[in-house]
């Protein structure tokens, strides 16, 4: 699937998005932060708070508890500004 | 009838005006017009900004922007809508947002427009960036922002 990520979330990670292949027991969005968190320094720091950080599936709005089979897309970002 | 609605995202300024005047031009069932323009202020002192630059999610804010555009013709008799949200860097005094409402009658206008805005502002996925004196900064999401948008939510 691919993960894309904005804002300050996109900078510490230091790409704005890649194809990852979670294995089978990574089921929710809660549980993609934290297989993302152990790849590396620059994903830690970016999801060290993860209670701020907001997620998409195919372009909408989801919980951390929302399941990510079948999900093409998936972002990762900050609380929005916008407006 | 459906009701004409034209959303638009664009690095480009736009004209109030003109807007306002494409929505309601040659229509004679439209008693009321709200718009709402958000503007890039400059700040004061420390906090002067000299531009903001706005990053957006490409396909979703379309999207975001599109669900709460019929969220709000549900709600309320909307006549016309118009929603442009600008990206890119703006300089202070430019347009970032712009929310039209028509309607038969005020109190639709009034509402619809201030419930987009809430919206717009909490839920569209866009995120600003400032320049300001000691570097560049996001802009914090504000509290008062989730407390605005939750008070339409539907218990």
């Amino acid at each position: 699937m691919k993960v894309l990520y904005f804002a300050w979330v996109r900078e510490r990670v230091g790409k704005a998005e890649e194809i990852v292949e979670p294995p089978a027991a990574v089921r929710t969005v809660g549980d993609l932060i934290g297989w993302l968190t152990a790849r590396g320094d620059e994903y830690a720091h970016a999801f060290d708070t993860p209670r701020v950080i907001r997620a998409a599936i195919d372009h909408t709005h989801v919980k951390p508890e929302a399941v990510i089979a079948g999900a093409r897309e998936i972002a990762f970002f900050p609380p929005m500004t916008g407006g | 009838m459906t009701v004409p609605v034209t959303i638009r995202l664009q690095e480009a300024d736009f004209d109030v005006a003109r807007e306002i005047a494409a929505l309601s031009r040659g229509r004679t069932d439209i008693g009321a017009v709200v718009s709402f323009s958000g503007i890039c202020r400059g700040g004061v002192g420390g906090d002067a900004i000299a531009a903001l630059t706005l990053e957006h999610y490409p396909g979703m804010a379309e999207a975001e922007i599109a669900r709460h555009a019929e969220e709000a013709l549900a709600r309320w008799p909307l006549t016309g809508l118009t929603i442009i949200h600008r990206f890119g860097r703006i300089v202070p005094g430019e347009n970032i947002v712009l929310v039209v409402t028509a309607s038969s009658h005020r109190e639709a206008a009034f509402q619809g427009a201030e419930f987009l805005m809430d919206y717009l502002k909490t839920h569209a996925p866009f995120w600003k960036r400032e320049e300001g004196g000691s570097g560049t900064n996001w802009v914090e999401a504000h509290d008062r922002d989730d407390t605005a948008a939750a008070r339409w939510s539907k218990s």
